[in-house]
């Protein structure tokens, strides 16, 4: 039997492309930018696995280029870019990585959460541009206390119980929503259920981490941000388009919430001239959700690894 | 200041520290001295978690990448790569207080929190899951060390060369305590040289700095303009602490929070 062949559309570190070439030729994307749609078909033409980013758009028009594809390995957890029904329906089995980065997303959560909070970017911007003139001024950069505050998130999965876990060491009174209710995580994180206007009405901090799907595409909205209150604190760490940037625009303008802090965007990158890139109480980080050692090389290894059971035929 | 104000009988001070004050002749011209202890253990602590965080996921370069020098073209998974909190070691240097706040939040984030102070409290070690070591071992296998000792002539240059170099060349200094703490000048020089990571600091030497001040030049380096306790709620209870001490000392009552209590004639 020939070696199988891998596509692998991003550098990945050295220890974790050696475990796919224990069983195939590997071909790396060698470029930063991420390989065109017509460069991807180009090289999934000959591939039996595929090792992919959520850059890459993996549907029908890419499997039917792709006629030797037998494995599907994504390196995120998130899955939006890639048509399951349809490679299931081909028999492709896609691998993703969930658990191994929910810590990490979670940690940038609260990193976004308590910046936000604190101010942490505009003060050291403005300290840098020279405006830490006076050394103590009561009421200069006020931010908000995250202890004993109202948290409330939105998507109980992974990583949202990570981010109550993580929330309970702040004795933040914490308020959740997802589709269906989970009394294990409401005892062991001592969490209480809310409709979502409920939570959205309670909440000093509202942290988003449900999947993207077309029920929660622009799930904050107007009639959303408008039943925030006006010192609220908007995190997401999902997907952007679960925000509709337009309407989040005006609500920090106007003042309807105080703060947001994105590390996802819609769309991503953001362009130059959006206007939320002109707002002081926003901040946008470029989808850094795991992007730490040692969990980014445990990411690889794991979905090298999924590719791997995938081109042998076995589960992932 | 003191030798000016002949009426003076109550010196309030909106904070915990009172260095600033010379409390020996205010004990020998029986002026009392309040100040606001307790109350913003919590939200200090809140901002050293802040820091920490931010220093560690490199929050500042990439809110400048994208909103600052505006480069962010593609998506990359290969930029800004920080250090995982979760399952790191976090050191605790002096454990009042806010270094106890500090250790309960990381133990949130299963971290392994080892603390050093002079007296042992093994009743915290119990009750957070903390590890006491001697200053230099903290120093050594700490991949974040966080300074939480009020200043003193002893912790003057807590943190200097032969501390820094002790330190792990992946590790993070974070400092809310008070700018003198650390050597401003061994540490630029560490992190010049890669002896250190990175570091934040909430304090400085002195206060303001200024924007010339090598430690500015710095890429791996965040400074917070002094705001420990900066958050509308607890700046409104400091004050209003410090407003019941400034009564009691004029009426010459006891002070709530007093660190010299009034000796006026009776």
């Amino acid at each position: 039997m020939s070696t199988a062949r891998a596509f692998v559309t991003r550098t990945l570190l050295p220890e974790a492309l050696d475990i796919i070439r224990e069983v195939a030729d590997v071909t790396v994307w060698p470029e930063e930018t991420p390989p065109s749609v017509e460069e991807l078909r180009r090289h999934c033409g000959d591939a039996d696995g595929i090792l992919t980013t959520i850059m890459d758009r993996v549907d029908a028009d890419l499997l039917d280029a792709a006629p030797r594809l037998r494995a599907i390995s994504q390196l995120a957890v998130g899955l939006d870019n890639v048509d399951v029904a349809e490679a299931t329906r081909r028999g492709i089995p896609v691998g993703y990585t969930p658990g191994v980065l929910a810590k990490s997303t979670a940690d940038l959560a609260m990193a976004l959460l308590l910046g936000a909070a604190r101010r942490t970017s505009e003060s050291e911007r403005w300290l840098r541009g020279g405006g830490w003139q006076i050394q103590f001024h009561p009421t200069h950069w006020l931010g908000q206390d995250v202890h004993e505050a109202c948290l409330g998130i939105v998507g109980l999965g992974q990583i949202g119980r990570e981010i109550a876990k993580r929330a309970g060491g702040f004795d933040m009174d914490i308020v959740y929503h997802s589709r269906t209710r989970y009394p294990d995580a409401e005892a062991e994180h001592g969490l209480r259920y809310a409709e979502f206007p409920d939570l959205l009405a309670q909440a000093d901090f509202v942290v988003l981490s449900v999947p993207l799907t077309p029920q929660t595409h622009h799930l904050i909205s107007g009639p959303q941000l408008a039943m925030m209150k006006p010192s609220a604190i908007l995190i997401n760490v999902s997907r952007g388009p679960v925000v509709d940037p337009a309407a989040l625009y005006e609500a920090l303008r106007d003042g309807q919430i105080a703060r947001a802090a994105l590390d996802v965007t819609s769309p991503e990158p953001i362009a130059v001239d959006d206007p939320l890139l002109t707002l002081d109480n926003l901040v946008i980080t470029p989808h850094i959700g795991s992007a730490a050692l040692p969990t980014r090389l445990n990411t690889m290894k794991l979905a090298a690894r999924n590719l791997v059971a995938g081109l042998k035929g076995e589960p992932m | 200041m003191i030798a000016t104000s002949p009426n003076l009988k109550a010196i309030s001070v909106v904070g915990v520290g009172y260095d600033h004050v010379h409390v020996e002749t205010c004990r020998e011209r029986g002026i009392a001295v309040g100040h606001t202890p307790g109350i913003l253990s919590d939200t200090t602590a809140d901002m050293t978690m802040a820091l920490l965080l931010a220093t560690a996921r490199n929050i500042v370069p990439a809110y400048n990448h994208v909103q600052v020098s505006k480069q962010w073209k593609y998506y990359d998974p290969n930029i800004l790569w920080g250090t995982d909190v979760h399952h790191a070691t976090l050191g605790i240097v002096g454990m009042g207080r806010i270094g106890h706040a500090v250790a309960k939040r990381a133990r949130a984030f299963d971290m392994r929190v080892l603390y050093y102070k002079r007296e042992r409290r093994p009743d915290w070690e119990e009750e957070l899951g903390v590890e006491y070591v001697t200053f230099e071992n903290l120093l050594e296998v700490s991949d974040f060390v966080t300074l939480h000792v009020p200043l003193t002539e002893e912790t003057t240059h807590l943190i200097g060369e032969a501390e820094l170099a002790l330190m792990k060349k992946t590790a993070i200094l974070v400092n809310i305590a008070r700018g003198p703490v650390v050597d401003h000048y061994a540490l630029y020089d560490a992190l010049k040289q890669g002896q250190i990571a990175g570091a934040a600091v909430d304090v400085t030497e002195p206060e303001p700095i200024n924007t010339d001040h090598p430690l500015l030049s710095l890429d791996n380096v965040i400074v917070a303009p002094h705001l420990g306790s900066a958050t509308v709620q607890t700046r409104m209870k400091m004050a209003t602490m410090a407003m019941e001490n400034l009564l009691a000392g004029l009426k010459g009552e006891q002070l709530p929070y007093g660190v010299l209590q009034p000796n006026f004639p009776r």
